[in-house]
């Protein structure tokens, strides 16, 4: 029993993780029905923004006291996740829009390739794990259950809370703003919003940015929670995320955050108990991704493809 | 009718490629006027909308709203003042009827993508507003009872006037209905009339594409014809009625040589129906 718990909590938190990126990937897909592959990229260089941050641009005693350095690195992985996103749409897919869907997709490994790599130059030492701070409150919450205790790291609460917090919000700002508004209307026929005057270059941007700065978020939490960070670590995790967008069904945002949790537990919890161990974990993801899109293939929570007219 | 045109197009054409779907077509709308544009299958009546709505750039010639010249881009051209409807329904499916009029609000709101994030109180009003007047124009086409309803749920007709409604959200000088009647019944058609000219009391000027050429006589001050890309005739529904040119083109050919046609189409047919025959009778020898 306690050993359930605690792998649904590992489950949860590594899912939490996951969802933070899925939105990125789910949102960019709904509004220009392009799979962003560059999107796990960006987030891994949003963890190297903010060791940067918290490395060269903060005085020591900001180091030492735990809220300044988190919000300092908070600040430095969002910027520089948004300021990626902006570029890369800028450039990698608005001369793109209106090519075959094959043509953006290309581009976008392309662009993934080449973050990877700017780290790898820019951070000698990085393909290895560089040690990423804590800066948090580092007290683990225990409770006891039948048959043993459960352990929470702070930090891992934190994740868990934060991607819940983040989808809830991005929801409603999606379904009652102006720009929200604006981004489901391009989303389900981008003609006919510019012929209501609504601009589709800037609200693809700020999909975008919307996207990046979830990145960035998920960056320094995925750099606190696990205190170390590679050129990798946007690959796998990207990959992930993506299967989660995928599995919650692409453009629903639920979808995302929950695929997420699902993705995350079944890592920990298939792990713990399916043949095969640990070993066997990716195996049981990507079994329940094609278990869903062949019996639903729009995924859990999204809508059946329409034909346009 | 007297004073400055709202919209001028000014030797407006179009070419794609080798086809010249529009050749030097001149339109101009009076404050106040409703005006019709009718013309058979692909004379290109749609490509011209798609003139003056920035959705295509015309190859030659210019179009102006109160004199000055209409942007490029649609979503500039809607902000300048002339919003418009589709001939086929171009609704956002996955909205409610209200979220459909108020992204009509769109360019008329000035909430950045920030004031929404902190619900300041005066981002509060701006929606608020928004909606008020949205409603008030649901209201108006007569859909205000079905303002939660998706709009892909919504009936045919509704779904006509709902454009409507989500064009005059955007507060145009001038409207472009494209086949607003299509495929309504009677009284629909009618109630469409009443409306249009409903919308010309609000100081809108109307320029509507039809087939339906009694409609389109019985609603309009000014009618355009065009044909295969050509300003055929213009001028009062009366004027334009009694034209020859416009009977032969729209309406068909005189009696007399439509039954010559139908002839030369018979005769046609019947040496259609021999090579079916011999093809019949050589497939069989082959068996």
């Amino acid at each position: 029993m306690a050993t359930l718990l605690q792998q649904l909590i590992s489950g949860l938190v590594l899912g939490g993780q996951i969802a933070l990126i899925a939105l990125g990937y789910t949102m960019v897909y709904g509004i220009i029905q392009l799979i962003n592959f560059a999107h796990g990229e960006v987030f891994m260089v949003s963890v190297f923004g903010a060791l940067a941050t918290y490395n060269w641009f903060i005085p020591e005693s900001w180091q030492q006291t735990w809220p300044l350095a988190l919000l300092a690195m908070l600040v430095g992985a969002v910027v520089v996740a948004v300021v990626l996103a902006v570029l890369m749409e800028r450039f990698a897919y608005r001369p793109l829009r209106n090519a075959p869907r094959l043509a953006p997709l290309i581009t976008a490994l392309g662009v993934s390739v080449m973050l990877k790599e700017i780290v790898r130059l820019s951070f000698p030492g990085a393909t290895a794990a560089v040690h990423v701070p804590r800066a948090f409150w580092d007290e683990p919450i225990t409770f006891k259950v039948p048959g043993g205790t459960v352990v929470i790291g702070s930090t891992g609460l934190l994740v868990i809370v934060v991607a819940i917090v983040g989808a809830v919000l991005l929801q409603v700002y999606i379904s009652r703003s102006r720009m929200g508004r604006a981004m489901r209307a391009t989303a389900q026929d981008p003609d006919t919003a510019r012929l209501m005057g609504v601009d589709p270059n800037r609200t693809i941007v700020l999909t975008f940015v919307i996207g990046g700065a979830l990145a960035g978020v998920a960056g320094v939490l995925y750099g606190v929670h696990l205190n170390n960070v590679d050129t990798d670590a946007g690959f796998l995790t990207g990959i992930f995320a993506f299967t989660a967008a995928v599995l919650g069904g692409v453009g629903s945002i639920k979808g995302a955050v929950i695929g997420g949790f699902i993705i995350g537990v079944i890592k920990t919890v298939g792990g713990q108990y399916l043949p095969g161990g640990t070993a066997y974990d990716l195996v049981w993801i990507f079994v329940l991704l094609i278990l869903v899109l062949v019996f639903r293939p729009q995924g859990l929570f999204g809508e059946p493809e329409r034909v346009r007219a | 009718m007297t004073g400055t045109p709202v919209l001028a197009a000014r030797d407006v054409s179009m070419v794609f490629g080798g086809l010249t779907a529009l050749s030097e077509v001149n339109l101009t709308l009076d404050e106040g006027q409703i005006l019709g544009l009718i013309g058979p299958n692909g004379a290109g009546k749609t490509t011209f909308f798609n003139c003056l709505t920035g959705l295509y750039t015309p190859t030659r010639g210019t179009v102006t709203l109160r004199g000055t010249r209409l942007p490029s881009d649609p979503a500039a051209v809607t902000v300048a003042g002339v919003a418009r409807t589709f001939q086929n329904i171009r609704l956002f499916p996955s909205m409610t009827a209200l979220e459909n009029v108020v992204v009509g609000r769109h360019s008329r709101m000035k909430q950045g993508p920030l004031a929404s994030l902190f619900h300041g109180p005066a981002y509060r009003r701006g929606e608020q507003a928004a909606r008020d007047r949205s409603l008030e124009l649901l209201e108006f086409v007569g859909l205000g009872r079905v303002h939660d309803e998706l709009s892909r749920n919504l009936p045919y007709g509704d779904q006509r006037r709902l454009e409507i409604a989500r064009a005059l959200a955007t507060d145009p000088s001038v409207l472009l209905l494209d086949e607003p009647t299509a495929g309504m019944n009677p009284q629909e058609t009618e109630a469409t009339r009443q409306l249009i000219f409903a919308i010309r009391e609000t100081g809108v000027a109307v320029v509507v594409i039809e087939h339906d050429t009694k409609f389109i006589f019985s609603l309009c001050d000014h009618v355009s014809v065009l044909v295969q890309g050509k300003l055929l005739v213009e001028g009062t529904p009366d004027v334009v009625r009694g034209d020859p040119r416009v009977i032969e083109a729209y309406l068909g050919k005189p009696p007399d040589e439509v039954e010559a046609e139908v002839r030369h189409y018979a005769d046609e047919t019947a040496d259609h129906t021999q090579v079916i025959e011999l093809d019949g009778g050589s497939e069989g020898d082959k068996r």
